[in-house]
């Protein structure tokens, strides 16, 4: 019985190690697609970040993100593959439910919803 | 300086710390936002939110080789994660409320302590410990393959291990940085975690700890898609070619050369944290 219970676990842990690293390139391949329009468009443009203004609101929510890209700013696509990037850890922790809840692991399916509200109240705009 | 010179610039620097991070194990975040402040002069909590994003990416990039090797104790990592998720809120709140050069100082105090750490002569961790009552009770205890057969731990001092963690978890959301280090010492030393066990799965858990300040910093307008691209795109190139040339190199030579770097960069850190140039 321990010895089924491992290998789902494995299993389970495979099929999430691949999932995020098709995540990981696929959020890649859309920051480039947005860095290609950005450059083509600001590319000669000065650079400064020494001093620090933080993003403008569109930048800063999901919903304003995606109307950005929608619009085909560069700075707007590149933000949504770093989206993409910063989801992927929770898909994971959200897959993870999955699994204990398969193995019928109460306790950790507990644990796991506790760190899957962190993350979410987190993306939220939470504290 | 333009902007696709100064991309360009920043891309092959985060390479240089991807490729370098991962050949030493100790994680191309340290060096990042020192890169970054110091010679790029972008202001420390644009380079935080990059470092950030660029942290999950190597995490979760590498997360489906070390899987594969069976290591990784998910159940230790996700009760852990409790710790390090609600510890990188915090750190990145203190984030939001401390002055930069202030953040600075800790930056460099925590690099040299990380350059401390990686010179120290690892003991040999061969735990043989009876269950642990709490551990036990939390489905801690374990086993991962070795050439002469499987290997059972049991983990020990539960309880100091999370405290650790929220701290691993505040030091990530405060400086934007992986704290491998800190993990590793709260399973290795503190819960007695085999060393192969303690990595993979600190890998697995830097991930989401980043995500749940990255969320934060995102929020807060400290994530610039121009700085935050080619960061990202760099470490992760970098990363992935250092995973691939790691068995043939000799790291020993390179893990000396990097701690020196680490602590060059921790003192310029604390010196111009005081002098209020940063």
């Amino acid at each position: 019985m321990a010895l089924v219970s491992k290998w789902t676990d494995q299993r389970v842990e495979e099929i999430i190690g691949n999932l995020l690293r098709t995540g990981v390139m696929l959020s890649a391949a859309i920051v480039m697609i947005g860095a290609s329009i950005y450059l083509l468009r600001h590319g000669l443009s000065p650079a400064g970040y020494h001093v620090f203004q933080g993003e403008p609101n569109d930048l800063r929510t999901v919903h304003g993100i995606i109307a950005r890209s929608i619009h085909l700013s560069g700075r707007g696509i590149i933000q949504l593959g770093l989206l993409l990037l910063i989801a992927t850890p929770v898909a994971r922790v959200a897959f993870a439910i999955y699994g204990f809840a398969a193995e019928g692991d109460r306790l950790y399916v507990g644990f796991t919803i506790i760190v899957l509200a962190v993350l979410l109240y987190s993306l939220a705009g939470g504290s | 300086m333009t902007v696709i010179v100064f991309t360009v610039l920043v891309a092959i620097g985060s390479f240089c710390a991807g490729l370098l991070g991962s050949l030493t194990g100790l994680g191309g975040g340290v060096v990042l936002v020192p890169l970054l402040t110091l010679f790029f002069k972008v202001d420390i909590r644009y380079a935080i939110g990059a470092s950030l994003v660029s942290v999950i990416a190597t995490s979760s990039g590498a997360a489906a080789a070390y899987v594969k090797e069976g290591f990784s104790n998910i159940r230790i990592g996700m009760f852990l994660e409790i710790a390090t998720t609600i510890g990188a809120l915090l750190g990145a709140y203190i984030a939001t409320k401390v002055p930069s050069h202030a953040i600075a100082i800790t930056f460099g105090v925590v690099l040299l302590y990380s350059a401390y750490i990686s010179r120290r002569v690892r003991p040999k961790s061969e735990w043989h410990n009876p269950p642990d009552p709490l551990a036990t009770k939390l489905k801690m205890n374990g086993s991962f393959p070795t050439p002469e057969g499987l290997r059972y731990y049991n983990p020990v001092r539960v309880p100091v291990g999370f405290s650790l963690m929220f701290g691993a978890g505040t030091l990530s959301g405060l400086l934007g940085i992986g704290s491998g280090a800190v993990k590793v010492i709260a399973m290795d030393h503190a819960m007695k975690i085999p060393f192969k066990v303690s990595t993979t799965t600190s890998n697995f858990m830097i991930g989401v700890t980043a995500a749940a300040s990255a969320g934060v910093y995102l929020n807060r307008g400290y994530i610039d898609p121009g700085l935050a691209m080619p960061v990202m795109l760099g470490v992760l190139a970098g990363s992935l070619v250092g995973a691939k040339i790691l068995v043939k190199a000799e790291t020993k030579i390179l893990r000396a050369v990097f701690s020196l770097v680490i602590v060059v960069l921790g003192l310029q850190m604390v010196y111009q944290g005081i002098s209020g140039r940063i």
